[in-house]
C-alpha cells in the first residue's frame, strides 16, 4: 500500500468538473448549444474509451466505432421493446445495456484483434470494422439498412417527472453517465490492470518476462474499453433517436481517433479536450463552411507534425513555467506567435473558402466572407488572402524561433 | 467450365491489380516500418491524373505521366512530412499518412467534384482479346495483366539485379551499416516511398477505367489492400502476392455466384469475404500466410 493522503488537487478538479457539467446548460441556453453539449458528453465517453486502447494500451484501433455502434443498435432495439411494453426497464439505465452489448462484441472481436499488437493490430481492427459495416448493410432486418433503426426515447410514464422528452433532461442523463464513466475510467488507470496495460504498451517483452500474458492484458483492456464505447453508443441512440450504419462506419472510427489524438493521447484528460474540439468542428463549424473537413484534416496533420502530445501536452507544458512564476516572460512571444498564426489562418481561410466557392458550380462567383461581399473570381481578394497567408507564415517562422529561444532561456534559468 | 475460366481470368487480373497496390505498401512497410495509410489515396490520385492527362493528350502518355506525378508527390510527402514525424515513432508516421488521406480525399473532391468522372478504356484497347467458348474476353483485361506482370518483373529485376536495388535490400535489414558504407539512406527511403506511391498511381491508371474513377474509390479499395497485406503476412512480398490472387479470385467468384447462404445470396455476402478470410486466418495462423515479423 502506498501512502495516500487526501489529494486536494484531484478533489478540486473532479469537483469543478461536476460544477461545469451542472452549470453548462444554464450558461449556454440556446437549443443549439444544448444539442452540442449533449453530443460532446457522449463523445467524451467515446474518446476516453478509445484512449484506453491507444493511450493506455498502445493499441491503435481503426475500428472502435464497431463497439459503440453495435452497442447503440442493441440499445435501440431494447428501447423499442420497452416502448412496446414487452420489457420493463428504465431508460435511465439503457446505457448499461449498450455497454454490456459493446462488451460482448469486445470479447468476440477482441479475441481476434488482440492476438497481435502494433501495426498489425491497427490493420486487423480496420478489417473488423469494415466487416461489421458490410454486415450491417447486409442484414436490413435487424440493422434497418441504410436508413437505420429509429426509436422514441419517451416511453412509459415519467418517473419523478423525468420523461426524457425535453432535451435538457437528456443532457443531464448524458452528463451523469459521462461523469460516472470518467471516474470509472480514471479509476481503471490506477488498477493493476491499468498499470500492466501501460507496461505492455511500453515494453511488451519485459512485461512477458515479468510473467504477464501481454495478449490477455490487451484483451481485457479492449473488453473494458468496448464497454464504455457501448455506453456512449447507447447515449447517442437516446439523444438522436436513430441508429444507422454510419454509427459503425470507418468515418466514425477515424473521427474518434482524430479527436483523441488532437486532445492528447499521453494524458487522461486529453481526449476530453479532443472530444470538445472535435464536436465543435463536426457540429458547429460544418454549419458555417463546407471546407470543415479540410480544416479538421489540416489541424490533425499539423498536430501530428508539431504537437504529437496533443492539446493536453501544450497545456501541461505551461505548468512548470507557471510554477516557476516565469509565465510573464512567455507572454510576449505567445502573443507574437498567436498574432502570426491568426494572420496565416485568415489568409488560409480566405484562399480555402474561395477555392471551395469556385468549385461549387451552382453558386456563382459572388460570395461573402467575414461580412464582406466580393467576387471570388476577381484578383483583389486572392491577392489579399495569399499575401496574408505568406506574411503570416513568414512571421510565424520568426515568432516560433523567438518563442523557442525564450523557452530555452527559462529552461536553463 | 466456360464460366470458371472467365471468372478465373477476371480474378487473376483483379488480383494482380491488388498486388500492384499491396506490393508498394509492403515494400514501404518493410523498408521504413511505415504503414502508408494514404496508399489507396495515391491509387485514386493516379486514376484522376490519368483521367485528366488522357483527356488532354491521350491514354498512352498518361500511362507514364500519371504514375510519375504521383511518385513525385509521394517523394514530397516523405521529404517534407514523414521525415519530420519519424522521430515521434511509427504510430505518428501512420497517423500522419492517415491525416494525409483525409486531405487528399478533400482535394480530389475540390478539384474533380463529388461524382464519378468519365475515365474510359482507350479505343485501341476496347474490344475482345479472344473468346473462350462463347464468351469474349475483353482486351483491356489482358492489357491490365500485361502491365502488372511487366511491372512486377521489372521491380523484381530492379531489386535483385541493380545496384540501387541491392542498397535497398541491404537497407531493409541493416540501415546503419548501409549508412556507414556511405549510402544516403534517407534518400533511399524517399525513393522507395516515391516508388511505392508511383506503383499505386500506375495501378490507379489501369484500374481507374476498368472499374470506376470516383472520390470513394480510395475508401473502398483501401481496406481490401490492408487486409491483403495482413493475410499475406506483414512485410512479405511473396505472401502479398499469394494473398492478392487469393482475395482477387475469392471476390470475383463470390460476386458472380448465387449460392444461398443463411437466406442470403453468396453475391450479397461477397464484400465480407476478404475480412472473414482475414479473421479465420488470424485465428489459425496469427502471423499471416508467409509472415515472419512478430508485431
Amino acid at each position: 500500500m502506498r501512502y495516500a493522503p487526501v489529494n486536494l488537487g484531484r478533489w478540486v478538479l473532479w469537483g469543478t468538473t461536476v460544477v461545469v457539467f451542472a452549470v453548462a446548460p444554464l450558461v449556454f441556453t440556446s437549443s443549439f448549444a444544448l444539442t452540442l453539449l449533449t453530443q460532446m458528453g457522449s463523445f467524451i465517453i467515446f474518446a476516453l474509451s478509445y484512449n484506453m486502447l491507444l493511450g493506455q494500451g498502445g493499441m491503435l484501433s481503426f475500428g472502435h466505432a464497431v463497439y459503440s455502434g453495435l452497442g447503440a443498435y442493441i440499445a435501440v432495439h431494447a428501447l423499442n421493446l420497452i416502448g412496446k411494453g414487452t420489457v420493463v426497464f428504465p431508460v435511465t439505465l439503457l446505457p448499461l445495456v449498450g455497454g454490456l452489448a459493446g462488451m460482448v462484441f469486445g470479447i468476440l472481436f477482441g479475441y481476434v484483434t488482440t492476438r497481435r499488437a502494433g501495426t498489425t493490430f491497427a490493420l486487423i481492427s480496420l478489417g473488423i470494422g469494415e466487416m461489421v459495416f458490410a454486415c450491417v448493410l447486409m442484414f436490413p432486418g435487424f440493422f434497418g439498412g441504410e436508413a437505420g433503426v429509429s426509436t422514441n426515447r419517451v416511453v412509459g410514464k415519467p418517473i419523478l417527472g423525468i420523461s426524457y422528452g425535453p432535451a435538457l433532461q437528456v443532457y443531464y442523463l448524458v452528463a451523469v453517465w459521462c461523469f460516472l464513466s470518467m471516474v470509472a475510467m480514471f479509476a481503471l488507470t490506477q488498477t493493476p490492470l491499468g498499470r500492466m496495460a501501460n507496461a505492455v504498451r511500453d515494453n511488451p517483452e519485459r512485461a512477458e518476462f515479468v510473467g504477464y500474458d501481454t495478449q490477455k492484458v490487451r484483451f481485457l483492456q479492449l473488453v473494458l474499453s468496448a464497454f464504455f464505447a457501448g455506453v456512449s453508443g447507447a447515449l447517442s441512440c437516446i439523444n438522436f433517436e436513430i441508429v444507422s450504419a454510419e454509427n459503425v462506419s470507418a468515418i466514425r472510427s477515424g473521427g474518434v481517433l482524430i479527436a483523441t489524438f488532437i486532445g492528447g493521447v499521453p494524458f487522461f484528460f486529453g481526449p476530453i479536450l479532443g472530444a470538445i474540439v472535435f464536436i465543435f468542428f463536426v457540429a458547429a463549424l460544418s454549419g458555417f463552411t463546407k471546407a470543415w473537413l479540410l480544416y479538421l484534416g489540416l489541424f490533425f496533420v499539423l498536430m501530428v507534425l508539431y504537437a504529437p502530445g496533443g492539446l493536453a501536452s501544450l497545456v501541461m507544458m505551461q505548468i512548470p513555467v507557471l510554477r516557476a512564476r516565469r509565465f510573464g516572460a512567455l507572454l510576449l512571444p505567445y502573443a507574437a506567435a498567436a498574432g502570426a498564426a491568426a494572420l496565416a489562418m485568415a489568409g488560409l481561410i480566405g484562399v480555402t473558402e474561395m477555392v471551395y466557392h469556385l468549385s461549387d458550380v451552382s453558386g456563382g462567383t459572388l460570395m461573402t466572407l467575414a461580412g464582406m461581399e466580393f467576387d471570388a473570381k476577381s484578383g483583389v481578394p486572392w491577392a489579399i488572402s495569399v499575401s496574408l497567408l505568406v506574411l503570416g507564415l513568414i512571421s510565424l517562422h520568426f515568432a516560433t524561433r523567438y518563442l523557442a529561444r525564450r523557452w530555452a532561456e527559462i529552461k536553463t534559468a | 467450365m466456360e464460366f470458371f475460366l472467365v471468372q478465373l481470368l477476371n480474378g487473376i487480373s483483379y488480383g494482380l491489380l491488388l498486388f500492384m497496390l499491396s506490393s508498394g505498401l509492403t515494400l514501404v512497410f518493410s523498408l521504413m516500418g511505415v504503414l502508408n495509410f494514404a496508399h489507396a489515396s495515391f491509387y485514386m490520385l493516379g486514376a484522376y491524373f490519368a483521367f485528366q492527362v488522357s483527356s488532354e493528350i491521350g491514354f498512352w502518355p498518361a500511362l507514364v505521366i500519371a504514375p510519375v506525378l504521383v511518385g513525385l508527390i509521394g517523394m514530397g510527402v516523405e521529404r517534407f512530412g514523414l521525415r519530420k514525424v519519424h522521430r515521434f515513432g511509427h504510430v505518428a508516421e501512420l497517423l500522419f499518412t492517415f491525416g494525409l488521406a483525409y486531405l487528399i480525399d478533400e482535394a480530389v473532391h475540390l478539384v474533380w467534384g463529388r461524382s464519378a468522372v468519365d475515365y474510359r478504356v482507350p479505343p485501341d484497347l476496347d474490344g475482345p482479346l479472344f473468346s473462350i467458348f462463347t464468351s469474349q474476353y475483353p482486351m483491356y483485361r489482358g492489357f491490365m495483366m500485361l502491365v502488372s506482370v511487366a511491372m512486377l518483373v521489372s521491380i523484381w529485376l530492379a531489386l535483385t539485379r541493380t545496384r540501387i536495388g541491392l542498397v535497398i535490400q541491404a537497407a531493409l535489414t541493416h540501415p546503419q551499416t548501409v549508412e556507414a558504407l556511405g549510402h544516403n539512406v534517407p534518400r533511399v527511403f524517399m525513393l522507395v516511398f516515391g516508388g511505392g506511391a508511383a506503383l499505386a498511381g500506375l495501378a490507379g491508371v489501369i484500374g481507374g477505367n476498368a472499374f470506376v474513377t470516383e472520390p470513394g474509390m480510395a475508401a473502398s479499395v483501401g481496406p481490401i489492400i490492408f487486409v491483403t497485406v495482413v493475410v499475406g503476412g506483414m512485410g512479405s512480398l511473396a505472401g502479398a502476392f499469394i494473398a492478392s490472387l487469393l482475395i482477387g479470385c475469392l471476390q470475383t467468384f463470390a460476386v458472380s455466384l448465387d449460392w444461398p447462404i443463411f437466406g442470403l445470396k453468396l453475391s450479397q455476402v461477397a464484400p465480407v469475404l476478404p475480412y472473414l478470410l482475414m479473421v479465420l486466418l488470424l485465428i489459425v495462423r496469427p502471423k499471416g500466410l508467409m509472415g515472419t515479423r512478430e508485431g
